[in-house]
């Protein structure tokens, strides 16, 4: 379905723990995602900041692959804290999101009840409205398990309604399902949100929300992160990939390749046992970077290895 | 020796030239700046800067014009390096449309004028004047425009939604069967079912208001207006609206007045380009990048307003059409030029155009943009 619950990742390591609270400053918050092996720059790093200090979303914009979405899961893992994720479509509502009675199971009871001869009414009734039976969607889940991360990944796919429902509920941070009561958050969750701008979300949430868009990053962090990412791939190859993915990104092309391309293409590069990139084995491999068969065409008909030597000359 | 340290009064001062930048800055968001700027402690350029951009700003729009206020209020300094996605294509800011009363030419009608069900969508001759009139309207043109808001509701043709609806038929809805056997203390009762919903596909308008499309553009928009307004049960977002010239504009948020006066006027001043050159291929590809290619364009049906009358390259337009055509749905075109006895599309943007459009249709008067709307709707093909 659309939600899971997963634990912290694996590389949160030691580091994480030990430093598990709120952060002071932003740039304590840099490092402590750099821990978990996220790159971020000034302006991310204050708005993660700000959004465990004021305890706003952060609403991320900006093309496919820049890492709106591993966001959240460094943020889970810098915090020692799970991470929720929400997945929205089309015709997502609350029951999907927020919480759903366990009818089969009611209905067992009941049965069951009934065969045992239970006369107490009232109680029966109770009964069938309990936590037991209730079962909890990931955005409850967010509220109940503190702290954790909620991502809310694609929020521009859900419809408008949803967005009414979410304002809602994260600017009170509780819910109220009417058996039970009203479930607050003492600590509120961390929430990331994600849209990809198929649809102008609403200016009501966005008003809520920490605004941050995602560019593709410069030379220097790129190759930051793809070393960070596969510290096994030769410094030479990440290099020149890099160069290589910036050269291609300022030419005009339909879809240009995101920081997840350029992790791609290094991998692809060292799994062929690759320690050094020439042209030619740059065309052969552009399937990794380039999927549009124009970008693939027009890439061919760039000077790669002139980007290349450029780029050795400057080493 | 940075300004902010006047307080908050420097501050808000700041965001009210945001404001008059025509950023949308109101009361709640500054509030959220400030007190992101009390978190942050002793105040650094950068900290106002980034903290500024974060909780003012709600859109990749208003990121520039943050970054020239900021630099005008807090001075020229550099600041933090964010290299921006990718820079815009070098496009001279043409002038501004002036929304302003002109008086109307009385006669001197067109050639055009006198060509019978052409009358009705043809803009008057004092459209002829540079700065063309939105605001005064003749009786003759409001009740045109009665007419276009009866006669219109631009749905897109019907498409399975993923979204499931109780039905009569279809497969077992096991949520509502059980609820509805609790309700009856577990009897099990009468199977109920679901079956998938259907909706309109979004429909999006791409109307040309260069120049050479100027007779027409009034109209049009008169058109995307109603068509943007559909029936009561319409829900609103099922069209969108961008405008094309030498820049690509997004008009759909203007459009949301429900009376047409008021929305022509607040498109006459979010557009920049009216009556300016046509660079056809590349706002197609700028409407690709940023929106098509995201989803917008996804599925959906596109109709492009245009005469094809193309300054830039005809071969890139060419490409883009292509691209547009394998990402929507159905590409409709409305040439209002096609009506004149003897068009041949000899246009070198049109001709590029054709072998990705899926229909080509007429959009000179009332009764062919009815039969554009019917094209949108699939009821029938051109």
């Amino acid at each position: 379905m659309s939600g899971t619950a997963t634990g912290p990742t694996g590389e949160a390591g030691d580091g994480a723990r030990r430093a598990a609270g709120p952060p002071d400053s932003p740039d304590e918050v840099r490092r402590r995602l750099e821990n978990v092996g996220y790159l971020v720059d000034e302006g991310l790093a204050t708005a993660c900041f700000l959004a465990l200090r004021l305890h706003r979303p952060v609403f991320c914009e900006g093309d496919a692959g820049v890492g709106k979405t591993s966001l959240a899961g460094a943020l889970a893992g810098m915090l020692g804290a799970p991470l929720i994720r929400l997945q929205c479509y089309e015709g997502i509502d609350a029951s999907q999101a927020l919480y759903d009675w366990d009818f089969p199971r009611q209905l067992l009871h009941l049965r069951a009840a009934e065969a045992a001869g239970v006369t107490d009414v009232e109680g029966l009734e109770a009964e069938l409205y309990d936590r037991r039976f209730l079962v909890e969607r990931p955005l409850l889940q967010a509220l109940r398990i503190q702290p954790s991360v909620l991502l809310v990944d694609e929020v521009d796919r859900a419809d408008d309604e949803f967005e009414a429902f979410l304002l809602e509920l994260l600017s009170e941070y509780s819910v109220t399902v009417p058996e039970l009561g009203t479930l607050r958050a003492t600590t509120p969750p961390v929430v990331v949100l994600t849209s990809n701008r198929t649809r102008e979300v609403h200016d009501a949430l966005k008003r809520r929300c920490l605004y941050h868009w995602f560019d593709h990053p410069g030379f220097a962090r790129e190759l930051a992160i793809v070393r960070s990412r596969l510290p096994a791939v030769s410094a030479r190859l990440a290099e020149q990939v890099t160069a290589l993915v910036q050269a291609l990104r300022s030419e005009e092309l339909v879809k240009p390749p995101g920081v997840a391309e350029t992790i791609d293409w290094a991998e692809a590069l060292d799994a062929l046992g690759a320690t050094e990139l020439d042209a030619e084995l740059a065309v052969s491999t552009l399937g990794s970077v380039l999927k549009y068969r124009e970008d693939t065409e027009r890439a061919r008909s760039m000077d790669l290895s002139a980007v290349l030597a450029l780029r050795a000359a400057g080493a | 020796m940075t300004a902010v340290d006047g307080g908050a009064a420097v501050l808000v001062g700041f965001a009210r030239a945001l404001r008059a930048a025509g950023l949308d800055a109101g009361p709640d968001r500054v509030q959220t700046f400030l007190r992101a700027l009390d978190v942050l402690g002793p105040r650094r350029r950068t900290d106002v800067y980034w903290a500024g951009r974060l909780t003012l700003c709600g859109g990749q729009d208003d990121l520039d014009r943050y970054d020239r206020v900021f630099a005008g209020y807090f001075g020229p300094r550099a600041w933090p390096e964010g290299p921006r996605a990718r820079p815009l294509p070098p496009a001279p800011p043409p002038p501004r449309l002036v929304v302003r009363p002109t008086d109307r030419v009385p006669g001197g009608a067109r050639e055009e004028d006198r060509r019978p069900g052409a009358a009705a969508a043809l803009a008057s001759p004092a459209e002829v004047l540079r700065h063309r009139d939105v605001a005064a309207l003749t009786a003759a043109e409001r009740d045109q425009v009665r007419r276009l808001l009866a006669a219109f509701s631009l749905r897109g043709e019907p498409r399975r939604s993923a979204r499931l609806r109780p039905a009569r038929r279809g497969v077992v809805d096991p949520r509502r069967t059980v609820r509805d056997w609790l309700r009856r203390g577990g009897e099990p009762a009468r199977l109920r079912r679901r079956a998938r919903a259907e909706r309109p596909r979004r429909v999006v308008l791409l109307v040309d208001v260069s120049g050479s499309m100027a007779a027409y553009a009034d109209a049009l928009l008169r058109f995307a207006h109603a068509a943007a307004h559909r029936g009561p049960a319409g829900s609103r977002s099922a069209t969108e609206v961008f405008t094309v010239g030498t820049r690509l504009t997004r008009v759909t948020a203007a459009l949301e007045h429900r009376d047409p006066d008021a929305a022509l006027a607040a498109v006459a001043a979010a557009v920049p380009d009216w009556r300016g050159g046509t660079r056809l291929g590349e706002m197609l590809r700028a409407f690709l990048d940023r929106w098509g290619q995201r989803g917008m364009a996804r599925g959906a049906v596109v109709v492009v307003l245009s005469d094809g009358w193309e300054r830039g390259d005809p071969a890139l337009l060419a490409a883009q059409m292509r691209r547009l055509h394998r990402l929507a749905h159905r590409v409709v075109w409305a040439n209002p030029r096609k009506a004149r006895p003897g068009y041949a599309p000899l246009a070198a943007g049109m001709a590029a155009a054709l072998p990705s459009v899926d229909a080509f249709v007429e959009g000179h008067s009332l009764a062919a943009l009815e039969h554009l709307a019917a094209v949108v709707r699939g009821a029938e093909d051109a």
